[in-house]
């Protein structure tokens, strides 16, 4: 919330992606939100994914509600349409404008106050739903623009700025998003571009409701020593599962990628893959109640657990399962639509 | 007293028993027999158990109005014995199940007495008890039909084509309607007075209600998405579009040119709707009071964002919860001035299903070509009643006017494009997502200025509020206009109404003509309010405003938008939850005139 000049977000190399798009292409308006704000770096990656992707920026639609978080989808993609909605309720005006037009990539951005209060009933109706879109939480732990008052997020004991303890029990929304069903559920932090980036190509092809909770820590009101939601705590407590790749299906799998002894890869629906590399620790990603123990067992230490934790590809999403027709709804002429008179009239004399 | 073919009668039941059958068979008899019928379905909030009532109007000249005076009354259910009793006008008739004595002191002597044994009769006829209680409706129905006439072929025909392909329940309704039939000719004097006669008056009409109407009419005008929460009384709305998309929106495939999606709660049920016209669907909801109430905040943002959008309120009686199953006209405000900030919204205002019908296309022309949202109030009596209305036609012709709606090549060629700039009447241009090229923009409903971008600038702010209610201006131009009837020779005395009252009010002002009072009469078709209506207020002394709220929700409006003196604006206010009587109003303007005349 500031009206210092800061230059746009960062980016090392111009080199162009295949659409001959540079990174500067998939930007948006400067940013306001205060410098060193978690939410500004989930914008970068965003901007990394889309170009690394070949998204062409006009057949994305950005989804927001209400909140510092909501407001960075004016921050990238400027040639896509945006829409910065009301508090909360970003689940449903994605789910109208998908059920209108199914071949966009919907991309919603909310936060914890957005998701987890408010908007709690929505946010679980969209996964019940299994609306097609990528819906990131940026997760700070409070309520950024409203002054730093806690979110349903923040844990138990989690100190204000002014050091009062947090007494609620917090949501998990990763924990929340898999116990409904969710068919892509993963956490990172917005602190590790290198992490979050392939989680989100990953997202975007996902079929279905992809779910992402990042750690965004707000640096105005919830980065001080005795937050659990700072960048600092975050950093000493994270328990990162296997790193991802995604690779896409146009790429070749070179030797050097290709799939060896010992890496878990799931075949995503476009044919693109995911490949979770080889750790010590032994984790199923396509197991959604390990997933959900695993979640709880950190949390139980104190831990923050991140990583791809959940995914089912061959699912089906709210087209599928309603039996929409391919062809989105917007695109159908009128004289498909209409039944005409003469069909009319046939049924006049049902109502006789 | 002979009243061939003008009368009404009423039946009272008890709710899940079935009787909505047999009341349904007796109207429909009586249309086919080319008699013009309605019938109000007076139901609690309730699935099973409590008193419900159906009243019948046959009028051979038409009238459609509820009916203040029930000259038979068919009672089935000894809990309301006493208030059906008294409900009957002097002279009148009352049907009872003499299965069991009717007791002693409810007996009237003004009214004549009939028994019919339709439970014992059943119990003798019929083995299971589901069949027992079931069909005692069939029998009442059978007396009815010998004590008024009621052409029997009309009758076995309507139950062949009811239950022709199951030959046993045909078999036992026929039975039933019979044994009805067939006692009451034997041991009652047929037919009463109140009786009917063939006219030839009904072959160019249905009998539809209000929510199958609207639902149709959505599939004709193109509307692709249907996002809800169920809410009595338009529940049955989404259920007709859905049905009606199933039989004319299913691909060979069996996929569907159409989605309609079931919400958590009003609140989605609008964003649904308003993504939906967004990204260019038409797209529409049906609800009620408490539905608007949750939308608010949505309706707030469609208005400012400029977002196309239909929102049908099928109003029943308020405040809150209220009476679920009655109904009323007390939603103006909450709509016409719906959500937080200056917001004005489009209204429509449909007196039957035919109207409510042929409003969908116009309700969805409107919201897109003034990208805004547009209301459409019908109400529990339109919604959920059976009217007999002309049958429905459609101009094939018909083009949906998706409104100034750019490509990416038109924005293109424009060289300079901005969302919210003038294109003429306060009308933007929009583009839909997915259009690619310079069209796109970021919408949102915090501060905009012409071109779509934040602002906290008060004439930039300004800038767009202003050409919006400018937009609204235009608007006043292009709605529904009013329906004017002059009485011959024209009167000093108006009459204002909107909606379902317009049967009662229309036959209201026919029979102050007849009692020596003439009065002109305009029906408001929507807000806001065309120079049609502001001509009607300015060339009439007096002005009676029928209305069926509380508060004059109507008369505070007129006075507001069109500046007419209150003082010129009589209220005649109907609020109790029934569809309106023309004595009321009839009532309202003798009182008022007589006033004047001391
Ligand atoms: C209906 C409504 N109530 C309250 C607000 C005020 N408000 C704006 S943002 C916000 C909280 C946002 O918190 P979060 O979603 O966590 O976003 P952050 O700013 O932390 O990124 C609130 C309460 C509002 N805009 N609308
Ligand atoms: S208040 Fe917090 S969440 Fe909002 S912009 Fe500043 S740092 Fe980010
Ligand atoms: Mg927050």
């Amino acid at each position: 919330m500031t009206s210092i000049a800061k230059p746009p977000v960062r980016h090392p190399s111009l080199g162009k992606n295949a659409l001959g798009f540079t990174r500067r292409d998939y930007e948006g308006a400067m940013s306001t939100l205060c410098a060193g704000c978690g939410h500004d770096s989930v914008t970068a990656a965003l901007i990394q994914a889309f170009w690394e992707l070949d998204v062409p920026p006009h057949r994305a639609a950005k989804m927001s509600g209400i909140g510092c978080s909501s407001k960075t989808t004016a921050y990238f993609m400027k040639q896509s349409h945006g829409f910065n909605s009301v508090h909360g309720r970003m689940p449903s005006l994605t789910t109208g404008a998908n059920a209108a037009n199914r071949d966009l990539m919907y991309i919603g951005i909310s936060g914890d106050g957005d998701s987890l209060s408010i908007g709690l009933g929505q946010f679980c109706h969209a996964i019940r739903r299994n609306v097609q879109m990528l819906y990131l939480l940026e997760n700070n732990g409070v309520y950024g623009l409203t002054k730093g008052q806690f979110s349903a997020s923040a844990d138990v004991g989690s100190t204000s700025k002014k050091g009062e303890p947090n007494i609620q029990k917090p949501i998990d929304p990763a924990l929340l998003a898999l116990s409904l069903g969710a068919t892509f559920v993963a956490r990172s932090f917005s602190g590790d571009k290198a992490h979050l980036v392939p989680i989100l190509k990953a997202g975007l092809k996902h079929n279905g409701f992809a779910f992402i909770d990042i750690i965004s820590p707000c640096v105005s009101f919830n980065d001080h020593e005795g937050s659990t939601k700072s960048y600092k705590h975050t950093r000493e407590h994270e328990v990162d599962l296997a790193p991802v790749d995604f690779v896409p299906l146009r790429r070749e799998i070179t030797a050097k990628q290709g799939p060896d002894a010992g890496v878990t890869s799931v075949t995503m629906h476009d044919g693109s893959i995911l490949r979770f590399r080889k750790t010590a620790r032994e984790y199923d990603p396509t197991d959604r109640g390990a997933a959900a123990s695993h979640v709880r067992a950190c949390s139980e230490r104190g831990e923050v657990a991140t990583g791809l934790l959940y995914v089912e590809e061959g699912g089906e999403e709210m087209h599928a399962l309603n039996r929409t027709v391919a062809k989105p709804l917007v695109e159908l002429p009128f004289e498909e639509l209409c039944p005409g008179n003469a069909r009319l009239q046939e049924l006049m004399a049902e109502y006789r | 007293m002979s009243q061939v073919n003008d009368f009404a009668f009423k039946i009272a039941t008890v709710n899940g028993t079935g009787s909505a059958s047999a009341n349904t068979l007796l109207m429909t008899s009586i249309f086919r027999m080319g008699i013009p019928v309605t019938g109000k379905n007076i139901f609690p909030s309730n699935i099973q158990g409590l008193p419900t009532w159906y009243e019948i109007r046959v009028s051979g000249d038409g009238w459609n109005a509820r009916r203040a005076q029930i000259d038979l009354v068919v009672a089935m259910n000894p809990e309301t014995y006493k208030k059906d009793i008294a409900s009957v006008t002097a002279g009148g008739y009352l049907i009872y199940d003499s299965s069991w004595p009717l007791p002693a002191d409810l007996v009237r002597e003004d009214i004549t007495i009939l028994g019919v044994p339709c439970g014992k009769m059943c119990v003798e006829a019929f083995e299971r008890d589901r069949d027992r209680v079931l069909l005692r409706n069939i029998v009442y129905a059978g007396a009815v039909a010998a004590l008024l006439d009621i052409d029997m072929n009309v009758v076995d025909e309507l139950l062949k084509e009811t239950y022709g392909r199951k030959p046993k329940l045909l078999d036992a309704n026929h039975t039933a309607v019979r044994l009805g039939y067939d006692y009451t000719r034997a041991n009652l004097q047929c037919p009463l007075p109140i009786r009917l006669e063939r006219l030839d008056k009904t072959k160019d009409c249905i009998l539809i209600d209000g929510n199958t109407a609207f639902g149709l009419g959505a599939v004709f005008a193109g509307a692709t998405v249907g996002g809800w929460y169920p809410i009595t009384p338009s529940t049955a709305m989404m259920d007709a579009f859905a049905n009606f998309c199933k039989k004319y929106r299913t691909t060979p495939d069996g996929e569907k040119n159409y989605i309609v999606i079931q919400a958590e709660d009003e609140l989605a049920a609008a964003g649904i709707v308003i993504g939906a016209n967004w990204a260019g669907a038409r797209a529409f909801t049906s609800t009620s009071g408490p539905g608007i109430s949750l939308m608010q905040e949505f309706i707030g943002l469609a208005y400012y964002a400029e977002i196309p959008s239909v929102f049908v309120n099928v109003q029943r009686t308020g405040p809150s919860t209220g009476m679920p199953t009655r109904t009323q006209q007390a939603d103006l405000f909450s709509c016409a001035y719906a959500s937080h900030g200056d917001t004005k919204h489009i209204c429509l205002y449909p007196s039957d299903p035919k109207e409510l019908f042929d409003m969908a296309p116009v309700a969805f022309d409107l919201a897109e070509r003034f990208q805004t949202p547009v209301f459409v109030l019908s109400d529990l009596d339109i919604g959920m009643n059976d009217w007999m209305v002309p049958k429905f036609t459609w101009n094939d012709g018909y083009v949906p006017d998706r409104g100034n709606m750019l490509t990416a090549d038109d924005v293109e060629k424009l060289g300079k494009w901005g969302r919210y700039q003038d294109t003429g009447g306060g009308i933007p241009s929009r583009t839909l997502p997915g259009s690619g090229g310079k069209g796109a923009y970021f919408t949102r409903g915090s501060g905009h200025n012409l071109n779509a971008a934040y602002t906290e600038d008060s004439a930039e702010y300004r800038a767009v509020v202003d050409r919006i209610a400018l937009k609204f201006t235009t608007a006043a131009g292009e709605v529904p206009r009013a329906v004017i009837e002059k009485a011959p020779g024209g009167s000093d005395i108006g009459i204002i109404a909107i909606g379902s009252t317009n049967g009662a009010v229309r036959e209201a002002i026919d029979r102050l003509a007849k009692q020596g009072v003439s009065c002109d009469y305009c029906r408001i078709r929507a807000f806001p309010f065309g120079a049609d209506v502001v001509e009607f207020l300015e060339s009439h002394e007096k002005v009676f405003v029928v209305e069926q709220n509380r508060d004059a929700q109507l008369r505070s409006m007129i006075g507001i938008e069109t500046g007419t003196p209150f003082s010129k604006m009589i209220s005649v206010l109907d609020y109790g939850g029934l569809p309106l009587v023309p004595r009321v109003v009839v009532d309202a303007v003798v009182a008022q005139m007589a006033g004047v005349q001391q």
